[in-house]
């Protein structure tokens, strides 16, 4: 059993049809990349994936984990392991990044018919992946995300992800506002956490990520749809040739 | 959470052994106010001819004066002639066990972490044997005494302590100093006197809530805490659990005073019953509290969380009159389905070098109404004054209303105002956010909300903090979809 299957997709916001029908298929221990230029509607695939109200699904079907996913809330869906790390993440001030993923990961492990952790627990467990990532304690003690920078709040976004442990993370635009020292860190985080137990999307308009989290396949998004899938070399060949590449390549093909 | 209840169970538990029990004499004025009815509730009461005499002056004056009509808030007019003075303190109406009480109202309880004995008494199943441990001189009362601190009913305050109260009563907030304030001046029925002595740092928390008989203080309460030179004390008024009261009319008078280098902190909690989702019921909650920094280096702090009360009108205010004294307020204000708020504080500062700091986050939920109102005066000797005044409101749905009023009169040149106002709306990104992290919606709305008033729960005592926060989350339940 695949741990996504995602079957002629088609979603629309505001009455506009963004997806035209994605096809996509993700079994554990895989890393896949979407690719694709501006507006093309990766952060729309990855919103309804997470469970995003403003995105209506016209047709089609999301299995996870065997499970109709489409059918599932918000916070059902991440509690059994669905992660999104935000092209933009929220503030939320006055909320201490901390207390925040307390609540976050007992939520999740309530779910899972486990015990919740106490606060000396927990605490040790941020301290050791604050390491995997690279964060400053100090950021522990912040509200979520209000006055970090562009580069910080993504960096937070891989944090949740090394504390929350999930099945399928997707991470949408995770490169982008991260210098390149951040970008080796933070790619490298995301690395330690790959495992035969999980699954990863990448969603980027850019290359250069991928040359740090090599993934093991590519897609090709355009206006909504998938237009070519390969292997790694795939993303290489896109950054030589760009999109229009691929644009003209479909142009033939129909 | 545990920690938390037990404090709450031993403080339960310690209540009655204080002492604070009213004479219960069944007893009641017909409806009405007149000066025959003052007479009756005075002589009841057991007071001295003085006191008879300042409620009379006071009746006198609230027949001159005519109710408020600035607060923005709305309600059918009050018919004070409906009203009953005067009633014997009496139970709440007395239930055989729990399984009589409002599941909707055990619901609340359990939310809130209340243990289910204190449940009991809250809603008025027949419990006193819990509470009837009868070790009426305990450390705690005996403590305070040798410290000379003074915490008891206002009554018993009166007969023990009358050279004290008519040195202070009305020192603060004058007998015609408003409608509501008139009225309780004339009417009052009971409420708590403090009195903390020269140099003694009282060692405890002092808490209305922890007196039984506070329950049944009833609508025309009236509180004096005085702090003489040095003095420094914390006072926490309210409980968390949601009250009840068939009295629609509450107008309370608060009285602090604080001498040379004084301190008193008051806290309060606030969810008298809000009404119901459509607005029918709750109660009117008309209050004065004013505190006097009467000495040098004196500070008065105000801290509220104002959940309930269809209406709340209640501005607790400072006069800055010793210099370099400090008055602070802080305010959580909710309203939520019809309820309505104005409320706010008024910082005058006279004495030079004195400081104030206002921090109020109105929170708006379903057609509530909340306004912020709030005056910064500084006189003209008020040479080198400061304030600082934010004021922040928070919207949950689009049916709700904030709206503020600041006034600042500086009428010197070396003193300044700054006031920072925001509005904001719960964000649908925020909600989505936090679910996307696991966290149900619910949650997410409690946590947001309580992010948003950080600042001031920082200012509670801890376990009062603890309470103030889950409750705003009962407060809120179902305002965002
Ligand atoms: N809430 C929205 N309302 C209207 N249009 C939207 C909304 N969200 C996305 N779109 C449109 O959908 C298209 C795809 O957007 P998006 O998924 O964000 O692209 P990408 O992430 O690939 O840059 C764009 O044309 C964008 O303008
Ligand atoms: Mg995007």
């Amino acid at each position: 059993m695949s741990l996504l299957e995602v079957k002629n997709l088609h979603a629309s916001v505001n009455g506009n049809e963004i997806l035209h029908g994605i096809n996509l298929t993700v079994n554990i221990g895989e890393v896949h990349a979407i690719m694709g230029p501006n507006g093309s509607g990766k952060s729309t695939l990855a919103g309804v994936l997470a469970g995003r109200e403003a995105y209506i699904v016209t047709e089609g079907q999301v299995l996870y984990q065997g499970k109709d996913l489409l059918e599932m809330d918000p916070e059902e869906r991440a509690r059994e392991g669905l992660f999104l790390a935000f092209q933009y993440p929220v503030e939320i001030p006055g909320v201490n990044n901390s207390y925040f993923l307390k609540a976050a990961l007992n939520a999740i492990r309530k779910h899972k018919g486990l015990e919740e952790l106490d606060a000396i627990d927990f605490l040790s467990l941020l301290k050791q992946k604050t390491k995997l990532v690279d964060m400053n304690e100090s950021f522990l003690n912040r509200p979520v995300n209000e006055g970090f920078s562009g580069g910080e709040k993504k960096r937070n976004e891989i944090f949740h992800m090394a504390v929350l442990e999930p099945k399928l993370s997707i991470l949408d635009e995770t490169d982008s506002g991260l210098d390149i020292d951040a970008l080796k860190t933070v790619s490298e985080g995301v690395n330690k956490l790959r495992s035969k137990e999980n699954a990863t999307i990448i969603v980027t308009h850019y290359q250069r990520l991928l040359n740090y989290i090599v993934p093991d396949f590519v897609h090709v998004l355009v206006d909504g749809i998938i237009v070519k899938s390969g292997g790694k070399d795939l993303a290489i060949k896109l950054e030589e040739l760009g999109y229009d590449w691929v644009r003209e390549e479909t142009v033939h093909a129909v | 959470m545990n920690t938390e209840t037990n404090a709450i169970e031993q403080f339960a538990d310690q209540e009655y052994k204080y002492g604070f029990v009213t004479d219960i004499e069944a007893d009641s004025t017909p409806a009405g106010l007149n000066e025959n009815i003052i007479r009756f509730i005075s002589a009841k009461k057991q007071e001295p001819e003085w006191l008879l005499e300042w409620r009379l002056k006071s009746y006198r004056h609230w027949l001159k004066m005519e109710e408020p009509r600035w607060p923005n808030v709305k309600y059918p007019p009050i018919d004070y002639q409906a009203i009953v003075y005067y009633s014997a303190p009496k139970r709440k109406t007395e239930l055989k066990d729990i399984s009589e009480v409002d599941p909707e109202l055990l619901r609340t309880y359990e939310k809130l972490g209340i243990p289910l004995r204190e449940q009991e008494w809250l809603a008025g199943v027949a419990v006193d044997a819990v509470f009837d441990s009868v070790s009426v001189a305990t450390t705690f009362k005996e403590k305070l005494r040798e410290l000379g601190i003074i915490f008891c009913s206002f009554s018993e305050a009166v007969r023990e302590h009358p050279d004290l109260v008519r040195k202070y009563l009305g020192s603060v907030v004058p007998a015609n100093d408003n409608y509501f304030a008139a009225l309780n001046s004339a009417v009052f029925s009971d409420g708590s006197f403090c009195f903390i002595p020269k140099g003694v740092r009282c060692p405890m928390e002092l808490s209305t809530y922890f007196r039984i008989n506070a329950a049944d203080t009833g609508q025309f309460e009236r509180t004096l805490i005085v702090a003489e030179e040095g003095a420094q004390v914390s006072y926490l008024e309210g409980c968390t659990a949601p009250m009840r009261d068939k009295n629609q009319l509450h107008a309370a008078v608060v009285e602090l005073v604080a001498l040379d280098n004084a301190r008193i902190k008051y806290s309060t909690v606030q969810n008298w019953y809000p009404g119901d989702k459509e607005g029918r019921g709750g109660i009117y909650n008309f209050v004065t509290k004013r505190g006097k920094c009467a000495g040098v280096n004196s500070k008065i702090s105000w801290t509220q969380v104002e959940t309930g009360s269809a209406i709340t009108w209640k501005y607790p205010s400072v006069l800055l009159i010793g210099d370099n004294s400090v008055g602070e307020f802080y305010s959580v204000a909710v309203v939520n389905n019809y309820q309505q708020a104005d409320t706010g504080t008024k910082m005058t500062h006279i004495g030079k070098n004195t400081k104030s700091t206002i921090v109020s986050k109105g929170i708006s939920a379903g057609h509530g109404q909340n306004s912020y109102r709030g005056l910064v005066e500084m006189k003209k000797n008020a040479t080198n004054s400061r304030n600082y005044s934010q004021c922040d409101s928070l919207l949950l749905g689009d049916k709700c209303g904030a709206h503020t009023f600041p006034y600042i009169e500086v009428k010197n040149t070396s003193s300044k105002a700054e006031h920072e106002a925001t509005t904001s709306k719960i964000g649908e990104d925020q909600i989505f956010y936090c679910k996307q992290r696991g966290l149900s919606t619910e949650d997410a709305v409690n946590m947001i909300v309580n992010g948003f008033c950080r600042e001031v729960f920082h200012e509670l005592p801890m376990e009062f903090a603890v309470e103030a926060q889950k409750l705003l989350g009962v407060s809120l339940e179902g305002s965002v979809g």
